[in-house]
């Protein structure tokens, strides 16, 4: 059993330099297929299993810690890896039309092994247990994330990905930094270990400054608000399938480690009295407002899409700097439950793309009455964007309405409000220029409008759209799966 | 009829809306046929809302358990549940009735109209309707919340059939207006209800007793107030004459009986089964919350008399009317729940009579401000029978249905206890607001018959259809027929109110 | 206080490289030497942790048997890999620098600013 973990390592690193090699695009794309589902497979395994709050513990190279890197999975680690396979499947679902109509042919395989190689920095940075491996992990995955986004159509995602590049380095040097400094204090890297002789070095002044360098870098990581700057350009400008499996993940597992940071490197005690909770609360709030606002004001349907993930972004921090049993749960939920609502509408987006060649606002009116199928999904997804009952969206806003109405946060719970409104206000620029504006004739390059090249929908792309609306419906209703990962989570995260 | 049990009823009565939207969304090109079958899926719902009825022990009604049943828990307590109650009853008995004579009046209105698109607007009225029954037979805030929700999503389409600039328009306001307030306010105050007393499933004498302090009684129903801005408070009422761009049948059906009495529902049940009237006496909430129905009743009826546009005369008649059920409520006396709820009732078949008749007018004369119906009421003497009686109702005279529920309303008004201030504004408002209501409203069919017809399209303020005389008939026969039967129903009330006395009451028997 | 500064010089040694580096990345508008400041910065970075291993009077960590006393291996095992990831990331940059010359035909941030705000 715990053998099973260490392969959703090593299957994608073995596989990517061979997928780099092969020069066939269906080839490739069926092994990155596979190696998705394989993922996916093992992690509801192993979520399964630690559910109910044991652990699988696994030593590499059976090194025992504190000098051998162990991976302690609990049902948080579990969660994420689970949603970033699952994001990992949906994504390459929808690659297989997407990827050759954007990548230029001799650039697929190596697409995809950039691919393989995100997925298997993200999912190790989910299972680790050891702080230096997990930047590494961390690396790996940026690396391979700044490649990716660079391969968009538009030369804006080469300085997209440079910017990304520049402040996502300072970021994880940053979090470098911390980490030496918390290893200068402690004189080991695990997780565990650390945790468990916290008392003994607690007291120096170099552990404070630790925390805030770890802090600080995943920030700019998770694109919290006011370290987001790099996120409109890279999400609008890379591929559509980029996007999706990015909007979906990596600031996701990005929070995940700033949870285990904040909750598992270091008791809550120790930093609960400082100023951060608060600070980390107002600027989610800041988050919230900022993000909905800016993304009312796009024209472009991507960079809106982004804009609502900086603010979708601030609600999970509001979660989880609420530090309560109840706000914890929220933000784990939320991790989860917003990985499906943005990765259905980026593939949205994706879908709007592929047919019409573009993705601006303007240009796109109308075309919702020729896909009424898709307009349907994105408009499922984007009511559940803005929390109506029945959808996920209403499940974390409900918790985190809770979470703040428990203690007393009445500022907090205004803001969440706001956000929902605001949210109304974007996702109805998206419903009324594709639905309610009337035709514009659709320009595509070297087709005519009008004539019948123009492409249907192929229907991997409608799948992926449908399986992500009809989740998004399914974990609104039944949040059995969902909360019970989420709760048993949090109480966990909340023992240490 | 048959020996269904209550819970299978219960789950008839949405999935029949939807399956009759299913097949009516395939009759395209049958056009016969499709409008059979919504009157059809209409009488079939009727029917089983009848059976719901009938199945109520209603001097049991306290034990609704037995017919709860739960169809989903998306959040731990929280459940989607559905129960059989008498005010649900109510409710439902009076949408699914008055669909019977929307559809058979809106075949009328939309071929003579040759209005298009018009099996998407059957479909959708269907689903709508399925809406409704969802919220009169939610067991829970948060079920109501949830289909309160839909329902507006749902008949955001029907708003906007028009598509044009103004109907999207339209569109836009009543979406923002109500999906904005219901989350800025009502859910809110829900997680607020939730957190304090651990439920939200309806209670008799409220769920908030024990837990809430008094003092917080009043911002919280303010919150709820205002959440539920289908109930047309002001000033969160700007989406109902901003729906009025919505085809005549969808006005009178959803916008003077099902959409806007879904508001003072959940209205009425927040009061009577979250917070109990007992707890609102005591808190004193009620003292100065009043003043809102107040002002919203007295404020509507005077714009009510600027409006030249029947159409929307008659939607600010509607707010106007509206906030006597709140005022009702909020009055949180025997006679005010008494008189509030009946009104739902009275109010529904008189202003649904009303406003198919300003849809006949438009339909046959092409007109639509009231400046220039003078003289047509000698063409088209039924419909303007059918607007009076409908006016007479409202204001509440003797041999209307309508009488019954101003008298409950006066009643309450009259042995309220409060301040005395407010005690005396309540009185007075209801005065002037039947005067006010004489005034604007009965004017209508007065020029209609009584007054000379304006002579040509160029003298009025208004171009006109064609003038007055010029081959102006009476509305096409299922529109009369549609009219005729809320109509009867406004009468026969008065001589035999018992139903709705019954399903009333027993709101005020704890 | 002369004290501390001077047995902890290293450290200031390498505080100010780390400062140099973050200035430059942030001051010049040429990609290249913001990758410069970039790179420069994640050498301090490496040279901290190998510093933070020395042990006073250690050795080289290979075993010997003339020596007692070595310094920490660990975190110059550690640094190895981050040299790495710093080469590899130092490496993206650059092509992703010659790429946007191959687009933009410059590489100085503010021209293609401009050029991007055209559009």
């Amino acid at each position: 059993m715990e053998q099973l973990t260490i392969l959703l390592i090593v299957i994608p690193l073995m596989v990517a330099p061979i997928t780099a090699l092969i020069p066939s695009e269906k080839v490739t794309w069926l092994l990155t297929l596979i190696v998705c589902l394989i993922s996916l497979a093992i992690s509801c395994y192993i979520l399964y299993e630690v559910i109910d709050g044991s652990h699988v513990i696994y030593e590499l190279g059976g090194w025992r810690p504190p000098w051998g890197i162990e991976y302690k999975i609990d049902s948080l680690n579990a969660f994420v890896a689970l949603i970033v396979s699952a994001m990992g499947c949906l994504s390459c679902l929808f690659a297989y039309r997407s990827v050759p109509d954007e990548i230029e042919e001799k650039m697929i395989p190596l697409f995809y092994a950039a691919f393989q190689l995100c997925l298997l920095g993200l999912l190790g940075i989910a299972l680790t247990g050891d702080i230096f491996n997990l930047f590494v992990f961390l690396e790996i995955s940026s690396l391979a994330t700044y490649a990716l986004i660079s391969m968009g159509k538009n030369r804006k995602a080469l300085t997209a990905a440079f910017s990304y590049l520049i402040l996502g380095t300072i970021g994880a040097t940053f979090f470098l930094i911390g980490v030496g400094f918390l290893f200068a204090a402690s004189g080991s890297l695990n997780t565990a270990d650390i945790a468990s002789r916290f008392d003994s070095f607690k007291d120096m002044q170099l552990v404070e400054t630790a925390l805030i360098f770890m802090v600080m870098g995943i920030a700019l990581k998770a694109a919290i608000f006011p370290l987001h700057s790099w996120l409109p350009n890279a999400y609008s400008q890379a591929p559509s399938t980029v996007g999706i499996f990015l909007s979906a993940t990596a600031t996701k597992v990005s929070i995940y480690v700033l949870l285990r940071i904040l909750y598992d490197l270091y008791p809550v005690d120790y930093w609960v009295n400082m100023l951060l909770p608060q600070i980390m609360l107002s600027l989610g709030c800041v988050a919230v407002i900022y993000g909905s606002y800016r993304a009312w004001q796009q024209t472009e349907m991507k960079r809106l899409l982004a804009f609502s993930s900086i603010a979708q972004i601030g609600y999970i921090v509001i979660g989880f700097s609420l530090v309560s049993q109840l706000g914890l749960t929220a933000a784990i939920l939320h991790l989860f439950n917003h990985a499906l609502i943005k990765s259905t509408l980026f593939i949205g987006a994706g879908i709007l793309l592929y047919r019409a060649n573009t993705t601006e606002l303007g240009s796109l009116r109308g075309l919702g009455r020729d896909m009424p199928w898709t307009f349907a999904a994105i408009t499922l997804a984007g009511l559940s964007l803005i929390g109506v009952p029945g959808t996920v969206g209403f499940v974390t806003k409900w918790y985190l309405l809770e979470a703040a109405v428990e203690k007393g946060m009445w500022i907090v719970v205004i803001t969440i409000v706001l956000g929902s409104v605001l949210a109304i206000g974007y996702v109805w620029k998206i419903v009324e220029n594709l639905y309610f504006r009337s035709k514009r004739k659709v320009h595509i390059q070297d087709v005519p409008s009008g004539d019948s090249a123009i492409a249907r929908t192929p229907k991997t792309m409608s799948a992926a759209l449908w399986i992500g609306a009809i989740l998004c419906i399914f974990f609104g209703l039944n949040t059995e799966l969902s909360f019970e990962a989420a709760s048993s989570a949090a109480t966990a995260l909340l023992k240490q | 009829m048959t020996q269904l049990a209550l819970t299978d009823l219960l789950i008839l009565s949405m999935i029949i809306p939807i399956v009759g939207a299913i097949i009516i969304s395939r009759l395209d090109k049958h056009i016969n046929l499709r409008e059979t079958v919504t009157i059809v899926t209409a009488i079939i719902l009727f029917i089983i809302n009848v059976d719901i009825y009938l199945s109520l022990d209603l001097d049991h009604a306290k034990d609704v358990a037995a017919s709860r049943f739960t169809f989903a828990e998306p959040i731990k307590g929280l459940s989607i549940a559905f129960s059989a109650t008498a005010f649900g009853s109510l409710f439902a008995l009076i949408a699914s009735g008055l669909w019977i004579a929307t559809s058979i009046y809106a075949i009328g209105y939309m071929r003579a109209h040759n209005e298009k698109q018009q099996t998407r607007f059957y479909v959708l009225f269907a689903v709508a309707i399925a809406g409704v029954m969802a919220v009169a037979y939610s067991d829970n805030l948060f079920t109501l919340f949830l289909f309160y929700e839909i329902l507006t999503v749902s008949t955001y389409p029907l708003v906007t059939h028009a598509g044009t600039r103004d109907a999207r328009k339209g569109g836009k306001t009543y979406i923002l207006i109500l999906m904005g307030s219901s989350i800025l306010f009502f859910l809110p105050a829900m997680v607020i209800v939730y957190f304090v007393s651990g439920t939200l499933t309806f209670q008799e004498g409220g769920i908030l007793a024990d837990n809430l302090d008094m003092i917080w009684a009043a911002p919280l129903l303010l919150m709820f107030l205002f959440g539920i801005s289908k109930a047309g408070l002001m000033p969160l009422h700007k989406w109902l004459p901003a729906a009025m761009v919505a085809p005549t049948p969808v006005s009178a059906l959803l916008h003077a009986v099902a959409v806007v009495k879904a508001g003072v529902f959940s209205v009425m049940k927040v009061v009577v089964f979250i917070f109990g009237t007992d707890f609102i006496t005591e808190s004193g909430a009620n003292h100065w919350l009043i003043w809102i129905p107040l002002t919203t009743i007295v404020l509507a009826s005077f714009i009510a008399l600027t409006k030249d546009n029947l159409k929307e005369r008659l939607a600010y008649s509607t707010i106007s009317q509206l906030s006597y059920i709140i005022l009702g409520a909020l009055l949180a006396n025997e006679a005010g729940i008494l008189g509030g709820t009946m009104h739902i009732a009275m109010h529904a078949f008189a202003k649904i009579a009303l406003f198919f008749a300003a849809g006949a007018i438009l339909v046959a004369s092409h007109k639509k401000y009231v400046s220039e119906l003078a003289g047509l009421g000698r063409v088209m003497p039924f419909t303007f029978i059918v607007f009076t009686i409908g006016t007479l109702s409202i204001i509440g005279l003797p041999f209307f249905g309508g009488m019954w529920s101003k008298w409950y309303l006066i009643s309450g008004g009259l042995s309220f206890q409060g301040p005395a201030a407010t005690y005396w504004a309540v009185l007075i408002g209801l005065t002037v607001s039947s005067l006010l209501n004489i005034y604007y409203l009965l004017s209508i069919p007065m020029t209609a018959f009584f007054n000379k017809p304006v002579k040509s399209s160029t003298e009025g303020n208004h171009a006109s259809g064609h003038p007055v005389g010029e081959g102006i008939k009476e509305a096409p026969l299922a529109c009369l027929i549609g009219m005729a039967i809320p109509t009867f129903i406004t009468i026969y009330l008065f001589f035999d109110p018992q139903v709705f006395y019954r399903l009333s009451s027993t709101l005020t028997n704890f | 206080m002369i004290e501390y500064i001077v047995g902890h010089i290293n450290y200031w040694l390498i505080v100010a490289i780390m400062m140099v580096g973050l200035y430059t990345l942030m001051s010049r508008s040429n990609l290249i030497k913001k990758l410069a400041g970039l790179s420069m910065f994640q050498t301090a970075v490496i040279l901290f942790y190998v510093s933070l291993g020395k042990v006073t009077g250690g050795t080289v960590p290979i075993i010997s048997e003339e020596y007692s006393v070595y310094s920490n291996p660990l975190p110059q095992v550690l640094m190895l890999t981050a040299i790495v990831v710093g080469v590899a990331t130092t490496a993206l940059g650059f092509a992703l620098v010659i790429r946007i010359k191959e687009a933009y035909n410059s590489v100085e941030e503010n021209e293609i600013s401009a050029m991007d705000e055209k559009e």
